[in-house]
């Protein structure tokens, strides 16, 4: 029983080893970056109409979602693991983006009805 | 009896991944635990975005977010759209931060380094939250609430929108309650990692062996800032 978990906890180790300081600072600038640039686009690039709303939307939509999967797969450590234990937590989310599709689709129904 | 005799296969220990014994994954049952609770938790966050989304595409009229969100509490009055949300989204990033260092530095053992990583991030916590009940603060003055709303709209829709008093209600209810949601899963965040600190300075994590505690905790803090990223986005870019 003892060997089992310490077997676990050498495993963990090893493959934690690949998160060092200097990644983990790398990964915040990373994200501060893509913050920089949202706000870059919401406070300069839209209103002085460089850049259109409709088009800003989903870049911003796709900034976040760059953010998120460097937050997930790094900070959360999901990008080490086994790749059972990813599958079974990223799959299970693409219910998500199908409820985001079929609500987008509903909303602009909804604004005839209105 | 032959001692060199062959065992059946159905008779052999077997070793793989999903043969018993042993985690699949290779993570302790906590991990795997509180991995799926953050997966059931995304779900109840994303309803509640979705549905924010949903009902703001299919409205007539929005109030405008930089029209809504342009002070600095106790600073800037006016003028400064996005400003005091870029502030909070900074402090719940760089608590993350922190946060993943404290994590790393449990790796190594390093006791006194994790309490102080943990400290700063408790701290930073702490000024999110205060940060957010500044910015509920100044908007209860205004005259939003659940089931309130100013008496003057004209201030927080676009020039060429009609005021809507339906949809600003609308907004109004769904900004405090999915804020107010996210704030408590900041602020049990925050009970928890108080409590693993005290846990890290009695040496508890010395004494098992593991800091894994210190990294199943981490988790949880990066999904409440993860949620915090959408928020913002939906709620303050978009």
């Amino acid at each position: 029983m003892s060997d089992i978990k310490h077997t676990e906890l050498h495993e963990e180790h090893a493959e934690h080893d690949t998160m060092t300081r200097k990644k983990i600072w790398q990964v915040f600038f990373v994200l501060l970056g893509i913050t920089a640039i949202e706000f870059l686009i919401a406070l300069v690039m839209v209103p002085k109409g460089i850049i259109s709303i409709n088009i800003a939307n989903p870049v911003y939509i796709v900034l976040t979602l760059a953010k998120a999967f460097y937050i997930v797969a790094y900070f959360m450590h999901l990008k080490f693991e086994k790749v059972g234990l990813m599958y079974s937590i990223l799959v299970p989310t693409l219910f998500i983006i199908g409820l985001i599709l079929v609500l987008t689709n509903e909303s602009h129904h909804w604004v005839d009805l209105r | 009896m032959s001692t060199t005799a062959v065992t059946s296969p159905i008779d052999e220990v077997k070793t793989t991944p999903w043969a018993g014994g042993r985690s699949p994954f290779s993570v302790e049952y906590g991990k795997m635990m509180m991995w799926f609770f953050l997966l059931s938790d995304a779900f109840t966050f994303s309803s509640l975005l979705i549905a924010y989304g949903a009902l703001r595409f299919s409205a007539t009229a929005w109030p405008a977010a930089d029209k809504i969100f342009q002070s600095v509490p106790g600073l800037i009055e006016h003028g400064a759209p996005l400003v005091f949300v870029g502030i909070m989204t900074f402090i719940l990033i760089v608590s993350s931060v922190t946060m993943v260092l404290g994590v790393e530095a449990g790796h190594r053992g390093a006791r006194k380094e994790v309490a102080g990583w943990l400290i700063v991030t408790v701290i930073f916590g702490f000024m999110f939250l205060g940060c957010q009940a500044l910015e509920w603060n100044h908007l209860f003055h205004e005259g939003f609430g659940w089931g309130k709303i100013p008496h003057d709209l004209k201030e927080f829709f676009s020039e060429n929108v009609t005021p809507s008093a339906t949809y600003t209600q609308q907004f109004a209810n769904l900004f405090f309650t999915i804020t107010g949601f996210h704030g408590f899963h900041v602020f049990t965040g925050l009970i928890i990692n108080i409590v693993i600190l005290i846990n890290v300075l009695a040496g508890t994590y010395d004494r098992r062996g593991t800091y894994g505690m210190v990294e199943k905790v981490g988790l949880y803090w990066h999904f409440v800032d993860l949620v915090w990223v959408f928020v913002f986005t939906f709620f303050y870019l978009v």
